[in-house]
């Protein structure tokens, strides 16, 4: 049935190449865990691929029931912790998996480090990396105040105050990133837009560029 | 995929079956795990039941005539995610043929709107101006008998919704909400 709907598919539009030639490349024996254990390393980057699609997922399922809301915020994500059935789990993989993807990141940023895998010709491939570090680093941040609770917000009092160290554009950057003078309902909006919506299409691009790159050029040689 | 298939005719496996088995069968496994906490968490609502308790008119029994409906005001506690409160409900009271009380939910069956009765300035039941029709749309002209039955040849096509009654200690009290036959 799968087969034949495929069948039927592939008939019309010829998809088969498209996949295939997605699909099929050489793996380096170097990069082959079953041929040197210690190959594992790189996995990272895909390991770090991984979680951030299970991000993905669970922060689409939670959207359905949270509120970006001054007043409800709070409320929304303690009924997803206490009453939404698995509702706990869910959140529990979305808050573990913040942290794993950074350090996922920054593992796999070391494994390309010490394999000196950025060097010429893949210069702009560690520069778009280094692009994903600071978007991965944007989502920490705005998810951090979501929840509406004690942690969140002073957390998000001291980063806008950080913010506001920088030289002569200090003070407008905090009111831009805190949207006002009070941090509030228009911080909560405004971080929720930017974790939920600008960041992803900006992670997803990236994300595309990496992979298209290192698909080109390929894997770094042996050491 | 489909150039190697049944060369082999039906002798065991191929590499290439085996490996795809292994590989599908695995990312299968890795969907399934991340999917596992996710679906329950969207199925939630199905998994909760809805009222199931009566409320309190505040209307005797005796008071509900079997002419024209009487309107009953009340409080029903509704949670709604995490917000709880009491919301005002309203329902037409009537006595029917077996001297039951009928009491049905002003929404109407159409596209639910609220439908009026028929009633005089200070609130107080009248004959209505149409014949028999009591109660109207003001949407789509649709219209309802006292005890509301819907006209035909208008757009509803169901009687009113009736609430569920019971009466304790001589007051109406009011449960879930039913659909009628036509």
């Amino acid at each position: 049935m799968l087969k034949k709907t495929y069948d039927w598919i592939d008939e019309r539009l010829n998809i088969t190449p498209i996949w295939r030639d997605f699909a099929d490349h050489d793996v380096p024996a170097h990069v082959n865990p079953a041929n040197k254990m210690s190959a594992f390393v790189y996995c990272f980057g895909g390991l770090t691929f991984l979680i951030i699609v299970t991000q993905i997922l669970s922060g689409m399922f939670l959207a359905m029931y949270y509120v970006p809301d001054i007043v409800n915020a709070y409320r929304s994500v303690q009924y997803i912790t206490d009453e939404v059935l698995l509702g706990n789990i869910v959140r529990g993989m979305h808050f573990w998996g913040a942290s794993l993807v950074i350090i996922m990141m920054f593992l796999h940023m070391l494994r390309v480090f010490f394999t000196g895998a950025y060097k010429a010709p893949r210069e702009l491939n560690w520069v778009v990396g280094v692009l994903i570090f600071f978007v991965v680093m944007g989502f920490g941040f705005t998810g951090y105040l979501l929840p509406w609770d004690q942690k969140a917000y002073w957390a998000t009092a001291v980063g806008a105050q950080i913010a506001e160290t920088v030289p002569v554009l200090g003070p407008y950057i905090k009111t831009l990133l805190v949207g006002g003078d009070i941090l509030g309902a228009l911080t909560l909006t405004r971080f929720f837009a930017i974790h939920v919506f600008f960041l992803p299409a900006a992670l997803l691009g990236l994300l595309g560029l990496h992979f298209i790159m290192i698909r080109k050029q390929g894997i770094a040689g042996p050491l | 995929m489909s150039d190697q298939r049944g060369k082999e005719g039906k002798q065991g496996l191929t590499r290439r079956q085996f490996l795809n088995y292994a590989l599908g069968g695995t990312g299968a496994f890795m969907a399934a795990t991340i999917a596992a906490p996710l679906v329950p968490f969207a199925i939630d609502p199905l998994t909760r039941s809805s009222g199931g308790n009566f409320f309190d008119t505040g209307i005797a029994e005796a008071d509900v005539k079997s002419d024209f409906p009487l309107m009953a005001e009340f409080k029903v506690h509704r949670k709604d995610g995490w917000v709880e409160e009491n919301v005002k409900v309203r329902a037409w009271l009537i006595k029917d043929e077996a001297g039951q009380v009928l009491a049905m939910s002003p929404i109407c069956t159409h596209l639910g709107c609220q439908v009026a009765g028929s009633v005089d300035a200070s609130g107080n039941p009248e004959p209505s101006k149409d014949g028999e029709w009591w109660f109207h749309c003001p949407c789509h002209g649709g219209r309802f008998t006292v005890h509301g039955i819907n006209d035909p040849a208008k757009p509803p096509q169901r009687p009113l919704d009736v609430y569920e009654v019971k009466i304790e200690g001589g007051k109406v009290m009011l449960g879930n909400l039913k659909q009628r036959k036509v």
